[in-house]
C-alpha cells in the first residue's frame, strides 16, 4: 500500500479512487488474513459505502480531510458503532456498541475508511496477542514469531501491508512494543492528548490510544487528527491538537538528548548496539549527548504491574453479565456473575483481576497499591530531573527483536519484564515514540525510542525523522 | 512481607467474582506469589513523606454545564442486554427472595 500522505493526495486530487485503495487494502486483507489472524472482523459493505461517499466529494470538489480515502485498522478495543467489539474476550463476543470512540469519529470526519477491527491480547493484558481468545497473531516478517501486543494485530495490520495505518492503545508500552517487533513506528501520545472516550478501558490512568504507521511523517498525520481536546474524556487536556506535521523536518539540532543506561542495559546485544548507532546518527546532526542514569525507571515495572491490575479490576468489575456481552445462568444473581465472569475471562485476564483486587483487599492496600502510587511519583520526579539536563531521552524500546511464539507463556513474569523499558512513560504520562532502526537476529526489525516531556510530540516527531532517514528511510 | 497462600488466593477470587478450581490456585498462587515478591523491591525504599500519585497530571473536578443533552436511547440499550423484561434489566433471583 502507498502511504498515508501519498493516499489522502491521490484520493484528494482525484488521481485514485477512495474505493481503488480500499479495493487494494480488502484484496490484501484476504490474501494473507486466515494465516496471520489479524482482523476480528472486516467490515467490507460499510468500507465500501464510506468509499463511494468520498468519491462522490471529491468529484463535486470538496476537501474531504487530511486522511482522505486512508483505510486504517482499529484495534478490537475502540468502539464503532454497531460493528462487534470484542477486546478479544469471549465475554463481549457478539456484543454491538452503541456509538463510536471519539478517534473513530475524528478519522471519519478526516476521511479515512475504517475497514476493520484487529486482533489483541485480551483487554489489551499482554506484550505478545498470544492472550486472544481468538487465537494468536503471527508476525508478518516472520511467522514462528509474535508480533508483539498488545496492539498486535494493528502492528500486524500495517507490517502485511493491509492497510497504511492502524489505531492501537498504549497502557504499558502496548504500541511502542509491537510497533518494534514489526518494524512500524508507534506513538504513546501525552496522556490526555488524546481522548478515550469509547477505548475500553483497562486502566485508565494510563491508556492511551495512538498510531502505528510505517512513515514519521504518516503517523504525525494520524496524530493530529485524532488528537485534540474532547468535552466527553474528563480527563481530556483543554486544549486543541499541535500541529506536529510542519515540525517533522525540524531536525535536532541544538538538541540535548539524554542517553539513559536503564533503558538500554539489560537489552539483547544487536538491540543495545542499535541504540549505540541511533546515538552516533544524533549527535552528528548536531544534537548534544548526555548520559543518563535513571535508576527509578527499574522500579517502575514493580509500580506498574500493581497499579494496571489494581485499575483493570475495578474496571473490568463491569462485566457481570447484567447489562450486556455474555450471561451464564445460575439459580441466583451471585452464582450468575460469577459463573458468567469465570466462563468469559481467559487466564491472564483473571491473572491480573486476581493481583490488582488482592493489591487492592483491606491489610494490603498500603502494601502494595499505596507504595506503588508512591513509587510512581518518584519516577515522574525522575524524568523531572532528567529533563532538566536534556530536552529527548533515548533508549531501546523492547529487550529483544521478535521473540517466537511460546517462549513466554508459561512464565508471565518473563512476559511483563519485557515491558521494562516501555512503562516508565505510561507511569509519568508523558510521550514516547518507538522508531524501526537497523535489524537484529534472524534479520528482524529493532526499534529505538525516543522519550519526552507533556506535549512535546513536535520534537520526538523531528528527533524520529532524522533516524528514519539515517535508516534508509528518506 | 508475609508470602501469599493458597487462603488469600482464593478469599481473593471470592471478591472478584471468579471460580477456581485447585488446580488455578495452585497454579495462581505460585505465579502471583513471584510478581508480589518482584515488588517486594519497592519496600526497600524509604518511601515516608512522599505524595503517592494517582493521575499523572492531576486534573480535578472537570465539569460541564448543567444542560440537558442527548444520550443513548433507552431501548437501544435495553436490546444489548442478555435479558430484559418491561423495559429494565432482568437477573436471577436476589439473595432472600421466595423463589
Amino acid at each position: 500500500m502507498k502511504s498515508v500522505r501519498q493516499t489522502a493526495l491521490d484520493v484528494q486530487n482525484g488521481d485514485a479512487s477512495a474505493l481503488s485503495v480500499l479495493e487494494e487494502s480488502l484484496a490484501r486483507i484476504r490474501a494473507r488474513n486466515d494465516e496471520l489472524n489479524v482482523f476480528l472482523y472486516v467490515d467490507e459493505e460499510g468500507a465500501r459505502a464510506a468509499a463511494s461517499a468520498l468519491d462522490e466529494r471529491v468529484a463535486r470538489g470538496e476537501n474531504v480531510g487530511a486522511l482522505a480515502g486512508v483505510p486504517v485498522a482499529l484495534k478490537d478495543n475502540l468502539c464503532q458503532t454497531n460493528i462487534p467489539t470484542t477486546c478479544s474476550s469471549k465475554i463481549l463476543e457478539g456484543w454491538r456498541p452503541p456509538y463510536s470512540a471519539t478517534v473513530v469519529d475524528r478519522l471519519l470526519l478526516a476521511g479515512a475508511v475504517p475497514v476493520g477491527k484487529t486482533n489483541l491480547d485480551e483487554f489489551a493484558m499482554g506484550s505478545s496477542t498470544e492472550n486472544s481468545a481468538f487465537g494468536p497473531t503471527k508476525n508478518p516478517l516472520d511467522t514462528t514469531r509474535v508480533p508483539g501486543g498488545s496492539s498486535g494485530g494493528s502492528a500486524a495490520a500495517v507490517a502485511a501491508d493491509m492497510t497504511p495505518l492502524a489505531l492501537g492503545s498504549d497502557t504499558g508500552g502496548s504500541i511502542r512494543q509491537p510497533a518494534a517487533l514489526c518494524g512500524l513506528i508507534g506513538v504513546k501520545p501525552t496522556y490526555g492528548l488524546v481522548s478515550r472516550y469509547g477505548l475500553i478501558a483497562f486502566a485508565s490512568s494510563l491508556d492511551q490510544i495512538g498510531p502505528l504507521t510505517k512513515t514519521v511523517t504518516d503517523a504525525a498525520m494520524a496524530l493530529e487528527v485524532i488528537a485534540g481536546h474532547d468535552p466527553l474524556d474528563s480527563t481530556s487536556l483543554p486544549e486543541p491538537s499541535p500541529s506536529l506535521v510542519a515540525h517533522v523536518e525540524d531536525g535536532v539540532a541544538g538538541k540535548r538528548v539524554g542517553v539513559v543506561r536503564d533503558l538500554i542495559d539489560g537489552a539483547d546485544e544487536d538491540v543495545v548496539a542499535a541504540v549505540e548507532r541511533a546515538v552516533e546518527v544524533l549527535k552528528e546532526a548536531g544534537a548534544t549527548i548526555v548520559e543518563l542514569s535513571v535508576p527509578e525507571f527499574r522500579l517502575g515495572l514493580s509500580a506498574y504491574y500493581l497499579i494496571a491490575p489494581a485499575e483493570a479490576s475495578s474496571n473490568l468489575a463491569r462485566f457481570d453479565g447484567v447489562r450486556y456481552g455474555l450471561r451464564v445462568n445460575a439459580d441466583d444473581v451471585t452464582a450468575m456473575m460469577e459463573a458468567t465472569r469465570t466462563a468469559g475471562f481467559g487466564e491472564e485476564v483473571k491473572r491480573r483481576i486476581m493481583l490488582g483486587t488482592y493489591a487492592l483487599s483491606a491489610g494490603y492496600y498500603d502494601a502494595y497499591y499505596g507504595q506503588a502510587l508512591k513509587v510512581r511519583t518518584l519516577t515522574i520526579d525522575a524524568f523531572r530531573r532528567a529533563y532538566h539536563e536534556a530536552d529527548l531521552l533515548l533508549g531501546a524500546t523492547t529487550p529483544s527483536v521478535a521473540f517466537e511464539f511460546g517462549s513466554k507463556t508459561a512464565d508471565p513474569m518473563a512476559m511483563y519484564l519485557s515491558d521494562v523499558f516501555t512503562i516508565p512513560s505510561n507511569l509519568s504520562g508523558e510521550p514516547a515514540i518507538s522508531i524501526p532502526f537497523g535489524t537484529g537476529e534472524a534479520g528482524l526489525p529493532i526499534g529505538v525510542q525516543l522519550l519526552g516531556p507533556g506535549r512535546s510530540e513536535a520534537q520526538l516527531f523531528a528527533g524520529a525523522r532524522v533516524l528514519e532517514i539515517a535508516d534508509g528511510r528518506p | 512481607m508475609a508470602s501469599l497462600r493458597r487462603e488469600d488466593v482464593a478469599h481473593v477470587a471470592k471478591l472478584a467474582r471468579l471460580t477456581m478450581s485447585d488446580a488455578e490456585l495452585d497454579k495462581f498462587t505460585a505465579q502471583l506469589g513471584q510478581v508480589l515478591d518482584h515488588a517486594g523491591d519497592m519496600n526497600a525504599l524509604d518511601l515516608e513523606g512522599v505524595i503517592p500519585t494517582a493521575h499523572p497530571f492531576g486534573l480535578i473536578n472537570v465539569v460541564r454545564d448543567d444542560e440537558r443533552r442527548a444520550c443513548l436511547d433507552h431501548d437501544v440499550v435495553i436490546a444489548m442486554a442478555p435479558d430484559a423484561e418491561d423495559g429494565r434489566f432482568a437477573v436471577p433471583r436476589i439473595l432472600g427472595e421466595a423463589p
